[in-house]
């Protein structure tokens, strides 16, 4: 518990640095946009409806989603700025984060000013014009200053809001908080979940108090109230950004990318111990969607990632037929570099395949032992699946190719997908033929006779931009054809059962000494 | 006109203003017309909504007429932005409107902020119009929530008057206050209107008010001039029903005070 906390402990530095420059830009942003645009809606009423309803309608919008819209929208605007200023940005990590979140704050900002200047006593605006004031005099003279307790309360607000839904920006791939809850999730480590709450929740609160104290210094008007709080604040953003800085004056370090899942995590530690045995700098963006990966890596954003040929196969180039394993590798390799840039160095030596799993004593009762023999339990048998199961043309294959009809489809974050299955809540799951918890939980793999599934051979991908560097390549090339199912299922299971659990990264150097890699 | 000597000086002049409001039926102001010399205090009276603050504030550009013209010391208002127009004209309203985050001096020397004077400037002018308006100095560092309701109307005043203004509008200035201070104030003005040889419009719904105090009245209905004239003309030659109307309160109030009261008229000082 302690040396978990510990190494947890050691990454705080970075992710919290990240997380205050993110959401102190978001906040700075959304202020530099709210405040006029709130003055604007005051000056010209017709304006009012529209700013208040689209500031709320954003609000509406979960926080996860929005960050994740902002990621396709950047890439579009990436590219559209590569055809036309010869130069593209990143659009992964911090620019969609900044982004939604700046979004995301402007509401409480926006309503706050709007509010408390359209509700000043008129008398004092009759005053304001009376005495000669311009329309900017009376807002700088007047109503700023008379709004500005009630506006300082809903930048409070929007900066609580804005620490809070930082934390889900690591999808998306900006470093933040959410690196502990996101990873402790996958992994099942509560205690990393807990210390990324904690932090965050901490952080938030810090902020809020400050805030808190400014609030009421403005409102009475006691400018060492305002200053000092503000100067606490504005130290913290400046050590955080410092820290950022001075990391970024290091060089270009390696990105190396993980999925969602405790194979990714372990295998992205496995690449960047190797990486940085070598003295490079590297920095893990983990925690990616699968179709985020995948893009950013062929934008070059990433160094370096693990995926699945079929995966790719069946998602990427959105085929649907099923060739042996060895064609569907080759034909894969030569049109990834054809038509993505992409270098498939490798494969690892194991397959992580989406599969059909039961509990054996349920499977038996019931006599199945392939998928054919489930056709016979059309809508009687409940079905579960990860968040993106069903929504994969995997899913779909099986349920065309064997006439699958469950009687009900529930989704779970994996770790609950297998306590699920061994609770007898749901019947079948989709399993990973790589995932230690088979063998914990006592499932047994379904056979696929048709072979709806394709294999999914662990490969290692490197934009075309990286193809010729020796220090990447030489880190890579041992683990090719390295590892094999039982080594993966051990590191696996060291990360996700609930006994003796073991960080990725213990487990990624128990993977290394069992393949002779260290 | 009373107690001045000036030459006549034609300070304020409406032609033919009209000015409707949205979709009321009738307008507000119908083709109102009349001039005020400079130095006079003129008093425009009415009933709610006859178009009384309508007119005074045509005057300083706080409402735009629709029609007609205005002259301010010979020049078209129109002609003149509205906010700088105003730098140059005190206005004294009933909702006071003292900024609460501003000092009472800060609050008297903010249009001499707005049209640039130097610290030492304002300064001194704050200090000679809490002299003016017979406030303490040292009420000037105060804030205008400490300030009685009397006392906050002087501060009014004296802000009206601090970038020396040669005309001054007041709208109902005096009736949020209790009845003595009203007096106290009103009188107090009148000697600061001739001192300073300002030339004023007040709006008030009070007839005794208007009597005691101005040199003229303007009674207005339903946004048309219904009598122009003197105090002592007006109450001769009454021959309008509702100019009739609005004297007859006050005339009968001074019968039934003679009756309780029996001095002669003139000592009252």
């Amino acid at each position: 518990m302690l040396e978990r906390i510990d190494a947890a402990y050691k990454l705080l530095p970075g992710y919290l640095s990240q997380h205050v420059v993110l959401s102190a830009c978001a906040l700075g942003l959304g202020l530099l946009v709210g405040l006029p645009l709130a003055v604007l809606a005051l000056r010209r009423p017709w304006l009012r409806w529209p700013v208040l309803a689209f500031a709320s309608l954003v609000q509406t919008i979960p926080s996860l989603a929005l960050l994740a819209l902002f990621y396709p929208i950047l890439l579009a605007l990436s590219a559209l700025a590569e055809r036309v200023l010869g130069a593209r940005f990143s659009a992964l990590g911090f620019w969609p984060s900044l982004l939604a979140l700046t979004l995301y704050s402007m509401l409480p900002i926006i309503r706050n000013v709007v509010t408390a200047i359209a509700n000043l006593d008129p008398d004092l605006i009759e005053a304001a014009n009376g005495v000669g004031m311009t329309s900017r005099q009376r807002l700088w003279r007047v109503e700023l200053p008379l709004a500005a307790p009630m506006i300082m309360a809903g930048v409070r607000t929007a900066a609580v809001w804005v620490i809070g839904a930082a934390t889900l920006s690591t999808p998306v791939g900006q470093t933040s908080l959410g690196n502990y809850i996101f990873a402790g999730l996958q992994i099942e480590d509560w205690t990393l979940v807990l210390f990324g709450c904690v932090v965050a929740a901490a952080l938030a609160m810090f902020t809020d108090q400050m805030l808190g104290v400014i609030e009421r210094g403005v409102a009475e008007r006691r400018p060492i109230r305002v200053f000092a709080p503000l100067g606490v604040l504005l130290l913290g953003v400046a050590i955080a950004a410092a820290s950022q800085l001075s990391a970024a004056g290091r060089g270009k370090p390696y990105m190396v990318g993980a999925k969602n899942f405790s194979e990714q995590y372990i295998l992205s530690r496995l690449i960047s111990d190797r990486l940085e045995a070598r003295g490079a700098e590297v920095t893990r963006k983990a925690g990616l969607g699968s179709a985020v990966a995948f893009r950013a890596l062929s934008q070059g954003e990433l160094d370096v990632y693990v995926d699945y040929s079929g995966t790719i196969w069946a998602n990427v180039l959105k085929r649907n037929d099923n060739p042996p394993r060895e064609e569907l590798l080759r034909e894969l390799t030569g049109w990834l570099a054809r038509e993505r840039h992409v270098q498939l160095v490798g494969k690892l030596g194991f397959e992580n395949a989406y599969a059909l799993a039961m509990r054996r004593d349920r499977a038996e009762q019931l006599g199945i032992r392939s998928i054919s023999d489930l056709a016979e339990h059309r809508g009687t048998l409940k079905y579960g699946g990860d968040f993106e199961f069903f929504a994969r043309p995997e899913w779909h294959a099986l349920q065309t190719q064997y006439e699958l009809v469950p009687s009900d489809r529930k989704q779970y974050q994996s770790t609950f997908m297998y306590k699920a299955v061994a609770d007898a809540e749901v019947d079948v799951i989709s399993a990973f033929s790589s995932d230690g918890r088979i063998a914990t939980y006592d499932l047994i793999v379904l056979d696929d006779p048709k072979q709806a599934i394709p294999p999914y051979d662990a490969v290692v991908l490197i934009p075309e931009s990286r193809a010729q560097d020796p220090l990447l390549l030489s880190a890579l090339r041992p683990l090719i054809d390295a590892i094999d199912i039982e080594q993966m299922r051990k590191a696996n299971l060291q990360v996700d059962r609930s006994e003796d659990k073991q960080s990725p990264a213990a487990a990624a150097a128990w993977l290394a000494r069992a393949i002779h890699v260290e | 006109m009373r107690g001045t000597g000036l030459a006549q000086v034609l300070m304020i002049q409406f032609d033919k203003v009209t000015k409707g409001y949205g979709n009321a039926s009738s307008p507000a102001l119908h083709e109102v017309s009349f001039e005020v010399q400079a130095g006079e205090l003129v008093a425009l009276v009415g009933g709610s909504g006859s178009g009384k603050t309508t007119t005074l504030k045509c005057i300083n550009r706080l409402v735009e007429p629709d029609s007609g013209e205005i002259y301010l010391n010979g020049r078209s208002v129109r002609t003149q932005p509205g906010p700088a127009l105003r730098r140059h004209v005190g206005y004294v309203f009933q909702g006071i409107g003292l900024f609460p985050h501003l000092s009472v001096a800060e609050n008297i020397g903010i249009t001499p902020r707005l049209l640039g004077w130097d610290r030492a400037r304002i300064a001194a002018r704050v200090e000679d119009l809490l002299d003016l308006v017979e406030l303490p100095r040292e009420f000037g560092a105060r804030a205008p929530a400490a300030l009685s309701g009397g006392q906050r109307q002087r501060v009014g005043v004296a802000r009206a008057l601090a970038a020396e203004p040669k005309v001054v509008l007041m709208d109902e200035p005096f009736g949020a206050l209790d009845p003595l201070t009203r007096d106290t104030l009103g009188r107090a003005y009148r000697t600061l209107h001739e001192q300073m040889q300002l030339t004023t419009v007040l709006v008030t719904h009070d007839m005794v008010e208007a009597l005691l105090i101005a040199d003229r009245i303007l009674v207005m209905q339903s946004g048309r001039l219904l009598a122009n004239d003197t105090p002592e003309r007006l109450l001769q030659s009454d021959n309008d029903p509702i100019v009739r109307e609005l004297l007859d309160m006050p005339r009968k109030q001074a019968e039934r005070l003679r009756t309780l009261f029996p001095v002669t008229r003139d000592s009252d000082a």
